[in-house]
């Protein structure tokens, strides 16, 4: 019984984004629009929220530290996007060396940021508050307020393609389903593996059934996910690159020393000095990291759009911020996973991507969204609350 | 003639796992000043969070009588209302608002669309003289000194109508001669009906002042004496207090002392805030293998200073001074160098500066030596638990498992945890700052028998401790301290609490 409460504790998240999901199916069905699931749907969802997924990760980090957000990464993609298209339109690079180029510049724009916030110890809001202006202002100025495409195609097909390609239609589905149940059987073989060395080192392990369910479960979403792909365009890149993303920042995270320091600064700083840990470095890296990630989300998003303007990456941040906190991180810092963000981010894609469905007033959507934002904070901080008393 | 203001009958205040107030019963007569005495973790503050509605009614068991009634207070606005007013021992002024705005704060003059400024200047001044403070109501806090920005925290007392003033350790950072003015005051805040609550470590003090004195240990009520007709000394308070034989209370050890491990020489702190003030004053000292070394004062003397300096430049600037390791000359510029050369310290204030509250056992014990569970930057988590498992069982930690937040952990299970956090850093040495603080009686046990463990294992342990029974207790060797000087070395067999008292008072003369 203590388990099965657990378990629903620690996933509240995710069982509320299959509620959304099941919720939306219902309404969409009931109302003739079609469906959630249909394939181009998924293909749809996925690509429109990409970006969300990316620099929420970075967002996390930031936040874990103690609660701080970066409010500059929608200009900051808006920067690196003009500079893309600088290179990439106008001045014909080569593809790869301007992904090169604009991943330096996006690294160079959080280091900017993050020495004013982590050795001079000035506020993040103010600090980010400034490069969300100067940013956005700089891409006005490279761009001269117009907008540049198309980008050539063999830098967009990096980001924005899909796998196993045009050309190759007849076995997409047969594909898709081939790299699911691949997938599928290296996460089984991990699973097995990790366990059989835990047995041998004489650790504790799991019980066999639960591991036999979490991982049936997980199995069954993957190839669920994949064949449906698969009877649209095929995987797409963009899909990969986020895999990458979230698993190589969940295992720094929650299985490296440096990840460990970002969890014990937020939760009480004093108390991290005191145990021999440069926090200025952490926190350093958390907003440098945050500038690699908002290149990357900005090389995706010129790829989807084709294009560079100005005024992209609007209110890129908040989404990112919303995500998180969303995803059950916390606003003082010290508590989140980035499973967590990404599944915020998920969770986002899916209200607005229902409500679009449903023929729902833009600013309906937004207002909804502000709600759920605001209940899931509110749920944080009350079953803290209760948990402290209790 | 006995006009009782205040009864508290048979209060009883439970957190988790600990049982802070049991059955505790104090009666206060109009006008008098009452003394409210125990060692630390008695149960003085929280019986006074409960009297002022911190703790609203149905958070404890008891009956609050009150000016002939019955009281039940839901929150601290219900108790000024009534007159009961507490100063706490760290002040609730705000250092960027003037004398009168704090004074004023949440009872402001005027209307609530208008503030009146001229009656709130006016009425400042008044008290502020009332008080015998000669400031301006326009100055600062943050400007003024602490002594009077307690006397700030009495005149706003006054400004509520105060019936019954709490005062919790009102003295602790004041020097003698605003001590001596802040009693003065509550003497003739006596003469014009007001009556007060002291509770005071320095029993000097309460011996001066007290009418009755009430002596709390370990959430009871022991005893209550009254002027004129019980003896009235510091021993006698003293005896109530710890109220057996100090002897028992420490567990046994064979004291082998080896060489010089630790060595301090001509160590010189400044404030990192005030320019020029020295927190450290040219303080020579050292530590042997298996030994346990005391380090006694009054608070502020400096104690946690010296030590936080020595552990990497954890506190302080201007630090001069050689700091010599197995004989070896070192120089410790940041906490990390200080643990790779095996120096620990165990803070006093375990959740602002020592403990992660909302991470489990499990990380708060690595935290400090994460090297030695990882590889390359990578986290074997299975290792870290079964090393967490280790200590929990070596520590007898009281915990659902060790992946439960500290933060629900009772005070002495926080402290073993800290402890089990530096003790898997193995160090040589270890700092320890205030070790017991806030923990029960059991608990303080377990911890000196730890502490005796470590130094069977050669350990050296420099304890600093405002318990002068605990320093008299477990230490080989005493240093007090007195205003960042180290005063006096005394060894276990000469030490005794008149002695070290005396010390420090000839020193405070001196001065």
């Amino acid at each position: 019984m203590g388990m099965t409460k657990d378990l629903l504790k620690k996933n509240t998240m995710l069982i509320a984004l299959i509620a959304a999901m099941v919720l939306f199916q219902v309404l969409i069905l009931l109302n003739n629009k079609g469906s959630l699931f249909a394939p181009t749907n998924i293909t749809n969802l996925i690509s429109q929220n990409s970006y969300v997924v990316i620099l929420a990760t970075g967002m996390l980090l930031c936040i874990l530290t103690g609660g701080n957000i970066d409010l500059s990464v929608g200009s900051g993609v808006a920067l690196v996007s003009a500079v893309a298209g600088l290179l990439a339109v106008n001045m014909k690079v080569n593809s790869y060396l301007v992904i090169l180029i604009c991943l330096v510049l996006g690294v160079a724009m959080g280091a900017a940021q993050a020495y004013w916030i982590a050795y001079m110890r000035i506020p993040p809001f103010i600090v980010t508050l400034a490069g969300m202006l100067t940013f956005r202002g700089v891409a006005w100025l490279i761009l001269q307020g117009k907008t540049i495409s198309p980008f050539p195609a063999d830098f967009t097909r990096l980001f924005n393609s899909y796998l196993p390609g045009g050309s190759a239609k007849a076995i997409t589905p047969t594909v898709s389903v081939i790299v699911a149940v691949a997938i599928c059987a290296i996460m089984i073989l991990l699973e097995v593996f990790s366990r059989a060395q835990k047995k041998r080192k004489g650790y504790e392990t799991d019980k066999v059934a639960f591991v036999a369910v979490r991982v049936v479960l997980v199995c069954a979403a993957v190839l669920f996910v994949f064949y449906l792909l698969g009877q649209d365009k095929g995987i797409p890149v963009v899909l990969i690159l986020l895999a990458a993303v979230v698993l190589a920042y969940r295992y720094y995270t929650e299985n490296t020393v440096p990840g460990r320091h970002l969890y014990a600064m937020g939760g009480n700083e004093k108390a991290t000095r005191l145990s021999g840990i440069n926090t200025d470095h952490t926190l350093f890296f958390a907003y440098t990291n945050m500038g690699l990630l908002v290149a990357v989300a900005a090389l995706v998003c010129v790829s989807r759009f084709n294009s560079a303007a100005p005024s992209a990456g609007n209110n890129y941040e908040l989404d990112a911020i919303g995500a998180c906190f969303i995803g059950g991180a916390s606003a003082y810092g010290g508590v989140g996973t980035v499973g967590g963000a990404a599944i915020g981010a998920v969770f986002m894609g899916v209200l607005n991507n229902g409500m679009s469905i449903l023929g729902i007033d833009q600013n309906w959507q937004r207002t909804v969204k502000g709600l759920v934002l605001l209940a899931a904070v509110v749920f944080d901080v009350v079953s803290k609350k209760r948990k402290q008393s209790a | 003639m006995n006009n009782s203001l205040l009864r508290m009958e048979g209060i009883v205040k439970e957190f988790p796992g600990v049982r802070a107030l049991d059955d505790v019963n104090l009666e206060v007569t109009e006008g008098e000043i009452h003394a409210l005495v125990g060692e630390n973790g008695a149960g003085k503050s929280t019986l006074m969070n409960v009297l002022s509605g911190l703790f609203p009614y149905g958070d404890y068991q008891g009956k609050i009588i009150y000016d002939g009634e019955e009281c039940r207070f839901s929150n601290i606005k219900d108790s000024e209302k009534k007159g009961i007013v507490i100063i706490h021992q760290e002040l609730a002024l705000i250092p960027h608002m003037t004398v009168a705005e704090n004074m004023f704060l949440g009872n402001e003059r005027g209307v609530a669309a208008r503030i009146d400024w001229d009656e709130t200047h006016k009425k400042a001044d008044e008290l502020m003289k009332a008080v015998g403070l000669n400031e301006s109501s326009r100055s600062l806090i943050k400007d003024i000194s602490v002594g009077k920005q307690q006397m700030v925290e009495i005149a706003k007392a006054l400004a509520k109508n105060v019936r019954l003033l709490i005062l919790d350790e009102p003295t602790a950072s004041l020097n003698e001669d605003d001590s001596q003015k802040l009693l003065a005051l509550l003497l003739e805040f006596k003469s014009q009906g007001i009556t007060s609550i002291l509770i005071s470590h320095k029993l000097s003090e309460v011996e001066q002042v007290a009418d009755h004195i009430t002596i709390l240990r370990d959430g009871s009520t022991i005893e209550t004496l009254t002027k004129d007709k019980d003896e009235i000394s510091e021993s006698r308070i003293v005896k109530g207090m710890v109220g057996r034989e100090i002897g028992d209370r420490f567990p046994k050890r064979d004291s082998r002392v080896g060489d010089v491990s630790l060595e301090v020489k001509n160590w010189t702190v400044y404030h990192p805030l005030y320019e020029g003030r020295k927190v450290c004053d040219n303080v020579n000292i050292k530590i042997h293998y298996g030994e346990v070394v005391g380090v006694s004062g009054l608070m502020g003397s400096g104690r946690t200073e010296l030590a936080m300096s020595i552990f990497g430049r954890s506190y302080g600037t201007g630090i001069s001074g050689e700091l010599y390791i197995n004989g070896k000359s070192v120089n410790l510029r940041s906490v990390k160098e200080a643990i790779d050369n095996k120096v620990a310290y165990v803070t006093e204030d375990r959740k602002g500066n020592g403990l992660i509250l909302s991470n489990p056992f499990r990380v708060n014990t690595t935290l400090a030596s994460l090297g030695k569970v990882s590889n390359r930057g990578a986290i074997d988590r299975d290792l870290e638990r079964k090393v967490s498992n280790e200590y929990r069982d070596k520590l007898r930690v009281k915990c659902t498992g060790i992946e439960q937040d500290v933060g629900l952990l009772s005070g002495g299970n926080q402290q073993k945890v800290l402890l089990s956090k530096w003790m898997f850093a193995e160090p040589d040495v270890l700092l320890l700052d205030e070790p017991t603080r806030g923990i029960d009686v059991g608990a303080k046990y377990e911890i000196y028998s730890i502490i005796n463990e470590l130094v069977a294992q050669n350990k050296s342990i420099l304890m600093i401790s405002s318990e002068m029974p605990e320093i008299l207790g477990m230490c080989d060797r005493i240093y007090v301290m007195y205003e960042g000087r180290v005063i006096s070395e005394l060894q276990k067999g000469e030490a005794s609490q008149e002695i070290i008292m005396s010390k420090i008072l000839q020193s405070a003369k001196g001065a």
